[in-house]
């Protein structure tokens, strides 16, 4: 059975297989944790510790008055060592709260004290408060926080919840692991936002390379309403928010509006059991799982790690080589970020890190545009890239904007398929920002 | 010390394929033509052929060191242009007529507007006009296609679409002659058989996509046939007989002189359809093929412009 779909898209090597059956192993931090003080879409948080102070696990060490933001805390117990401009994946500075670790793991009480065991009286306004304060984020990267999508406005209501389980990323396994080995607490989260929006269906969407994790969800949510599942395609990028609800409900996001203007709204695997664990535990966003793969580890694996650890305890954890790795990315190959430095910490949309080597980088030279269509072929947005590219090279951004550029996603599908290796999407994406900048 | 890493954009990976493995794809295909070639009109055509390929490489690279560009004849477009040159002309031509041919795919109409890529009509096709235009007896004399081990020099002779234009529909070859190419004409062309089997090989390496093919040769046939009195059998024969086949795989279907969008590319098809139909029915000339291609080849940069695609989510509500 084929899975259901969007038009377009690309199938690159899913390279899944080194650690698609890799049990999640949990690495504890060794070091110093950091804390980045903005790790989601939004306004930063300002650090609410002093240096020399004492933090607990779960305990909030920065925060926002912004509605549109989320909190930060603590996955280790310990002193605040030092609140300063630290690097990120990014590449750029963050001021960062730095934590020494004291390997006590003292719970903050708070999270006990607010545990929910029966969530069958909880109210949409308790539970965005709940998220808010969990500091839940989009796991898939984005990290647009979580509590804003669920505080839909009085006059729209939505009617499907999309669980993407699609994981198109190649290399990606974490969700896929989750799905298969935390089922329970996936439908468990998924009831709970359920009962809060009494009108919605909730679907999971999985891709057709992970019937395993689509088998065990079908089963679970056999005697369950409005809860059900759907097997996808394996497509890149299927798991794009906009293409998932077209590939479910058939229904397209209007440009510059919201899934929720169409009465949807996407929630990520982990970000599910985020508030699985939010609701029942009261415990915060502390932990990510991360996928280490790629041809320069040895051990590549699936990794449960404390936020702010460093980057560079997991490559020791899975066995890099320094010596075969010429480029490190933090997330998946096709939107993922190189890093320069790899002394940077984990973040709440950490979702991978790639070693990779010189034959998986590839380096190829440009040539003209031979005008193949390829790239039209497969942007999911159904733009034209390499138009958009000779209006991006030229500065014409009125053109650039009249061929609707500023609505590319920036997935890549253009520059992976591109015969002449042209780097269109890079070029799109430079010019989408001078232009948001101009503004 | 640990080494420096590599630090780019998104995304990370790319396709295998690169400009030059699709030239590669485009030359095997372009492979049972010329063989078909060989066997019809003898071993000369492999001469056409390979003095074709060797000037336009070597015009390219003359042309590319002298201005100090960067040499890209490894591409191998530019042996593509070069065999279907060849296709497109006579197997008895002189060789020197190949040679200007060359030049005038590759320096004229390739190099002088920025190489690969940039030029705004099929360097091949320009280049079989102007040798239409310069030498129209040379490029009309086509020979008899020759028996194997016969004694006999290839005779000169009309194509069945000449035939067809003087109103002499007693001398035209069969249909199934027509069809593998034991016919009279340009030397790569004769064989639709020879054609569709690197046509399939193209669909299956998906470098050509189906929309200009079949639309091209929809719009002839429905129009040939609404025109000629819904004579079938002639309809078919006309696909068959000419540079039909060989202008709706290889020619219009380049990549650069053709529009970029679906819908662009059929209203592209069509207007060709229309124009070779309608060269063959009311022009001068017994074959339609080159100009129809070359004139809406022209027509591409508006077609572009206007014809655009409709962005996911830009349709019903906004």
């Amino acid at each position: 059975m084929r899975g259901l779909t969007f038009k377009r898209g690309i199938h690159p090597n899913y390279n899944k297989e080194a650690t698609s059956s890799k049990i999640i192993e949990t690495l504890m931090p060794k070091g110093e944790v950091v804390f980045p003080m903005s790790q989601h879409l939004g306004g930063s948080c300002t650090p609410i510790v002093k240096k020399g102070d004492r933090v607990l696990v779960g305990q909030k060490v920065g925060d926002s008055a912004a509605f549109v933001s989320a909190p930060i805390h603590s996955s280790v117990s310990g002193t605040v060592k030092a609140i300063e401009e630290r690097r990120i994946f990014r590449g750029t500075k963050d001021l960062c709260v730095v934590i020494e670790n004291d390997f006590t793991y003292e719970d903050a009480p708070y999270m006990s004290e607010n545990a929910i065991s029966s969530y069958t009286d909880l109210t949409k306004e308790q539970l965005i408060q709940i998220v808010k304060d969990a500091g839940l984020v989009g796991m898939g990267g984005a990290g647009f926080p979580t509590h804003v999508k669920l505080a839909v406005p009085p006059d729209k209501e939505i009617n499907t919840i999309i669980i993407n389980g699609a994981e198109c990323e190649p290399y990606l396994t974490s969700d896929h692991r989750v799905m298969i080995e935390e089922t329970d607490r996936v439908i468990e989260g998924m009831e709970i936002l359920l009962r809060v929006f009494k009108k919605a269906e909730a679907v999971i969407c999985v891709e057709d390379n992970k019937k395993d994790a689509y088998e065990m969800l079908t089963q679970g949510v056999k005697e369950k309403e409005r809860l059900k599942t759907a097997l996808v395609h394996t497509k890149y990028p299927q798991g794009s928010e906009k293409h998932l609800i077209y590939a479910v409900t058939g229904k397209e996001v209007p440009i510059g509006k919201l899934p929720i203007d169409i009465g949807c709204a996407v929630f990520n695997i982990d970000s599910v059991i985020a508030v699985w664990r939010a609701v029942t535990k009261g415990r915060p966003i502390m932990r990510r799982i991360v996928t280490v793969a790629g041809g320069g580890v040895d051990n590549p694996c699936n990794i449960k790690v404390r936020l702010g650890t460093s980057y560079r305890e997991l490559l020791e954890y899975a066995k890099w080589d320094s010596a075969r790795t010429v480029k490190i990315i933090s997330g998946g190959p096709m939107m993922g970020t190189a890093i320069s430095d790899i002394d940077v910490p984990v973040v709440k949309g950490t979702s991978a890190i790639l070693c990779f080597t010189e034959k998986e980088m590839g380096r190829d030279q440009i040539s003209n545009c031979i005008r193949c269509g390829k790239c039209v072929d497969v942007c999911p947005m159904q733009l034209v890239p390499n138009t958009l590219q000779a209006s991006a090279l030229n500065h014409k951004y009125e053109e650039f904007l009249s061929y609707d550029g500023m609505s590319c996603i920036e997935c890549g599908c253009c520059s992976y398929i591109c015969p002449a290796k042209r780097q269109l999407v890079q070029s799109i994406r430079t010019a989408k920002t001078a232009i948001r900048s101009r503004k | 010390m640990e080494r420096i890493l590599n630090v780019s954009s998104s995304p990370h990976v790319k396709a295998d394929h690169t400009t030059t493995s699709i030239m590669r794809d485009v030359v095997i295909a372009l492979m049972p033509a010329l063989f078909a070639g060989v066997f019809f009109f003898g071993i000369r055509v492999l001469f056409v052929t390979l003095i074709s390929v060797i000037s336009c490489v070597l015009f390219e690279w003359i042309w590319q060191k002298s201005f100090k560009k960067t040499v890209t004849i490894v591409d191998l477009s530019a042996v593509v242009t070069g065999i279907l040159l060849a296709f497109n002309l006579p197997s008895s031509i002189p060789f020197y007529m190949v040679i200007i041919g060359a030049f005038v795919a590759i320096i004229l109409v390739k190099q002088i507007f920025g190489g690969i890529g940039q030029n705004f009509i099929n360097p091949a096709l320009a280049a079989r006009a102007f040798l239409l235009a310069a030498y129209s007896t040379a490029l009309t004399d086509f020979s008899l296609p020759v028996k194997w081990g016969s004694s006999v020099d290839a005779v000169s002779s009309a194509t069945p679409l000449a035939l067809i234009k003087q109103g002499n529909l007693e001398q035209l070859p069969s249909l199934m002659d027509a069809f593998i190419g034991n016919i009279p004409g340009s030397l790569g062309e004769v064989s639709a058989l020879a054609i569709l089997l690197g046509a399939a090989y193209l669909f299956y390496k998906k470098i050509i996509k189906w929309h200009i093919p079949l639309f091209y040769i929809a719009t002839i046939f429905i129009l040939t046939t609404l025109l000629n009195g819904f004579d079938i059998n002639a309809s078919f024969y006309g696909l068959f007989a000419g540079g039909i086949m060989l202008g709706a795989f290889f020619m219009a279907t380049d990549y650069t002189t053709s529009p970029m969008t679906e819908k662009g590319q059929i209203l592209f098809a069509i207007g060709a359809g229309v124009i070779t139909s309608v060269i063959r029915l009311y022009g001068g000339y017994p074959e339609g093929v080159s100009y129809s291609i070359l004139i809406m080849n022209l027509a591409v940069p508006l077609i572009d412009r206007y014809v655009k695609t409709k962005p996911f989510g830009g349709g019903k509500k906004a």
